[in-house]
């Protein structure tokens, strides 16, 4: 070894390249393992749905379509500044790197509080929480209830990743104020990006899945 | 004079780098991590053990002899639990794929080091649940976590060990993304896929099975939790779920499961096969691709599992079909195993006996499956003692047999010291005799008619159930004699040698034990794998 | 190493995309389609979540083996979905059971 070692090069790898595509590699397998996670829960939904579509279908028109939408286009926009956030890594500059992690925390914040202060709140006041106080009257009450079992495990969920995600924005945050990230040395930012977008997937199906299929009410 | 200097005549390795206990449990060495690997699932195998011994002597009865019936339902839940997920699924890739997966490819050690040690500490966790959830009283729904029965009626510690399946299969996730990462970024220089060894193939393919199908466990694991807790329907027929919702998700991880645990034996059995004939392997890419072949496969057929819950027929039908297709890549290598044998200069040593052990036994328990796969045969043969031996067949002469034979084959180099082969030779034989003799009567008592998971059974089914436990007993004392003497030659065993098999492979060019950062420099890999009887070729 | 740097421009455009599909998706969903309803919402969902990886996520720029992963696991998805349905699709085809006896199946001879 007569060439010198960047600071930024674990001792496992050979080079700097070797070491960026093995994170890279090993956070698309990590999401390909998110993407069967949450596929069990997509096919119980798929089969109830299939099985009971008509209290699906009064299920979701008890959702707010607003409210859904207006997440949407929060996590939409936390994406946008996450994946701004990973240029500014990129190109080393540390001070917007800084602002686009704290536009996307808020953003992502927000997505939470909105959906479980607001949505999560109202639905529990309304007795529409499984388990809990769930009272529902009208045809097809059980198939009704199973949606709200999957709309608030699905979200449920969601938003726990959304937690673990702001964490880890916040600790990114944190490390570029010391300084720990340059030119050479972006592969966590890059990483929590991977990992910001797929949340804000999952979501992408949800929406339609929980709140579009009985809009047409 | 430089040259020499830097040589490793220090005798330092891995195993004496560093002492003491806080060097062991924050060690990110993949050799140490899987020496903490092998001493844990030895552990729980024990355990697991322990209660498949109660099982058989209580069974020597056909009023049963020594356990309540309630009590019997926990132990075989027990052995299921901890014998599958916290024994078969960890053992080989997690022991023998951490310790050999970096030397295999030439590198220092596994892609992401931290997270490997993170791994075992997850593994541990999950552990401790499962065992609180025995020492607390117990589970009785079987590995399974069949609902309603786990979610509505069982009273015991059902949340606990499900939890601890949770836990443990993180753990699982974590390693093999380590292991697909690993070999696809880290291999040496001229280590190109085909010259990979057959091992990793089948590491490889195990990874896969670990990476896409335990999220799916996981998740079904936290809707039965979900359920117990708010009494919610999700499988519950009664408030409007399908219980059969629960094995759609629970087999479509647990089917490709036991490919977690064959998968590896196979590629050891490559390995010992190769070496002990001194022969190149026969068709190295066929064997290759049929590991790639069976995992992908793996995942079409979990419905066989289901021809009787009320599965559709039409349904059963196409997974009956699929399930005779894994049979296909299973005979390839059966078929390539044994043709790199003939007119190979074999030699029985005793990891090659647990290889042959392995090639007969796993045979067996294949054809059987077929049995099994079959829809209308199914019906008679369902949740019989018939399903027992089959999958004992595979899972214990199978999986086990083939991480015995691992053990043995790399022993010398994870530790430096040899042990003595009389005795392994004879051990290897006590478990081939007392194996059968404990599954064989099994296959005619579920023939029979006699169901699995039952404290009691018929008196004309005394003379094969006494057999059964019998054979347990040899069986037991045949993996105690291993116990012995591998904790015997740490201490006393000769010196091992860099390569005491004679056996090509990169693991074999560095001193035994290993130094901490695998090799001095990177190796250059020149030649395919298996080049055994290359040099003497080119002599003649 | 070499990273990729995307214009900013193009990381707006696709946001305005997301946007408007989104309005869109949500606008369809208030007209009754009958089933083709999920189907839309789901073709746009797609349109979406692909968009997000190709650019936001850089699989566009990234090697071919991130590609294979990203495919494996759709495809993995799509066998527990496609086999658990093809229960579930395929149950109403068997004609309920009768008691043992009263079966109006007629064997030739």
């Amino acid at each position: 070894m007569s060439e010198v070692r960047s600071a930024a090069l674990a001792e496992q790898f050979e080079d700097l390249d070797q070491q960026h595509e093995a994170s890279s590699l090993g956070m698309w397998v990590f999401l390909a393992t998110e993407i069967m996670f949450f596929g069990g829960l997509f096919a119980g939904y798929s089969v109830y749905r299939g099985l009971y579509f008509p209290g699906f279908d009064a299920g979701s028109a008890l959702l707010n379509v607003k409210v859904g939408a207006l997440n949407t286009a929060l996590l939409l926009c936390s994406s946008l500044t996450m994946a701004l956030g990973v240029r500014a890594a990129t190109l080393g500059k540390r001070r917007e790197l800084a602002t686009f992690l704290v536009l996307t925390i808020l953003l992502g914040l927000t997505f939470v509080g909105i959906k479980l202060g607001v949505e999560w709140h109202h639905d529990y006041l309304e007795h529409l929480a499984p388990g809990i106080n769930f009272a529902y009257e009208g045809p097809n009450a059980r198939a009704v209830e199973l949606f709200f079992v999957f709309y608030f495990f699905m979200t449920g969920v969601h938003a726990l990743h959304m937690v673990v995600g702001v964490s880890i924005l916040a600790v990114l945050l944190w490390m570029t104020f010391r300084g720990r990230f340059g030119p050479e040395r972006y592969n966590p930012v890059e990483m929590a990006g991977l990992y910001w977008h797929f949340v804000d997937i999952i979501w992408i199906f949800l929406y339609p899945l929980l709140y579009l299929i009985g809009a047409h009410h | 004079m430089s040259t020499t200097a830097v040589a490793p005549t220090t005798g330092v390795n891995y195993l004496n780098a560093q002492y003491g206990i806080r060097s062991w449990l924050l060690t990110t060495d993949h050799k140490r991590i899987a020496l903490l690997y092998l001493g844990s699932v030895t552990f729980f195998f024990l355990i697991g053990g322990a209660a498949a011994v109660l099982m058989r002597l209580h069974l020597i009865e056909p009023q049963g002899a020594l356990l309540e019936p309630a009590t019997y339902n926990k132990m075989f839940s027990m052995h299921g639990i901890i014998m599958v997920f916290f024994f078969l699924i960890p053992s080989i890739p997690a022991v023998m794929g951490n310790f050999l997966v970096p030397m295999m490819v030439g590198a220092r050690d596994l892609a992401f080091p931290r997270l490997n040690l993170l791994s075992w500490y997850v593994y541990i966790v999950g552990g401790l649940f499962t065992l609180y959830a025995v020492v607390a009283g117990g589970v009785d729904t079987g590995w399974t976590f069949y609902t309603p029965l786990s979610t509505t009626y069982a009273n015991g510690n059902v949340m606990a060990a499900a939890l601890g399946v949770f836990i443990t299969g993180f753990s699982s996730i974590l390693t093999g993304l380590n292991f697909v990462v690993t070999i696809h970024k880290m291999r040496a220089p001229g280590l190109t896929w085909f010259r990979l060894p057959l091992f990793l193939w089948a590491i490889y393919a195990t990874s896969i099975i670990m990476i896409l199908g335990t999220p799916v466990l996981a998740i079904t694991l936290l809707l039965v939790a979900l359920e117990r807790t708010f009494h919610v329907g999700i499988f519950d027929p009664a408030l409007g779920g399908d219980p059969i919702l629960f094995q759609h998700l629970f087999w479509f991880y647990s089917h490709p499961a036991v490919y977690i645990m064959i998968l590896p034996s196979m590629g050891v059995v490559s390995e010992l096969v190769t070496c002990f004939s001194r022969k190149r392997i026969f068709g190295y890419s066929f064997v290759a691709f049929s590991s790639v072949a069976i995992a992908v496969i793996s995942f079409l057929v979990w419905g066989h599992h289901m021809f009787v819950s009320g599965q559709s027929v039409y349904a059963g039908l196409v997974f009956s079909a699929l399930s005779f297709a894994v049979a296909i890549p299973s005979a390839i290598k059966v078929f390539n195993w044994t043709a790199t044998l003939y007119k190979g200069s074999v030699s029985y040593q005793a990891p090659m006996l647990y290889a042959l052990g392995f090639i007969g036994l796993f045979t067996m328990g294949g054809l059987t499956g077929l049995f099994l796969a079959s829809l209308a045969t199914d019906i008679h043969l369902h949740d019989t003692y018939f399903v027992i031996a089959h999958f004992h067949y595979i899972m214990v002469g199978g999986a086990l047999m083939g991480y015995l034979g691992g053990l043995h084959f790399w022993w010398p180099k994870m530790t430096g010291r040899l042990y003595p082969d009389g005795w392994a030779r004879f051990s290897a034989l006590v478990i081939f005799i007392g194996f059968n003799l404990t599954f064989f009567p099994q296959y005619i008592l579920g023939y029979l008619g006699m169901p699995r998971r039952y404290a009691v059974y018929p008196e004309e089914f005394q003379v094969l159930n006494v057999m059964s436990s019998a054979g347990a007993s040899i069986l037991a004392v045949g993996y105690l004699i291993p116990l012995v003497y591998f904790i015997w030659s740490i201490r006393y065993g000769p010196p091992a040698g860099p390569n005491p098999w004679g056996a090509k492979g990169l693991e074999w060019e560095t001193p035994s034990p290993p130094p901490t950062e695998n090799f001095e420099e990177v190796p250059v890999v020149e030649e395919e794998a298996y080049a055994y009887g290359e040099k003497e070729a080119h002599v003649v | 190493m070499a990273a990729h740097v995307v214009a900013k421009k193009t990381y707006f455009t696709v946001f305005a995309t997301l946007i408007g599909l989104t309005a869109l998706t949500t606008y369809v969903a208030t007209i009754d389609l009958g089933p083709l309803n999920i189907v839309v919402a789901l073709l746009i969902a797609m349109c979406k979540a692909s968009l997000v990886v190709l650019f936001f996520m850089h699989l566009r720029w990234s090697s071919r083996l991130m590609h294979v992963v990203g495919v494996a696991a759709l495809f993995w998805l799509a066998i527990l979905l496609a086999l658990t349905l093809s229960d579930y699709r395929t149950r109403p085809w068997t004609p309920a059971g009768k008691p043992w006896g009263t079966s109006n199946i007629q064997f030739n001879r």
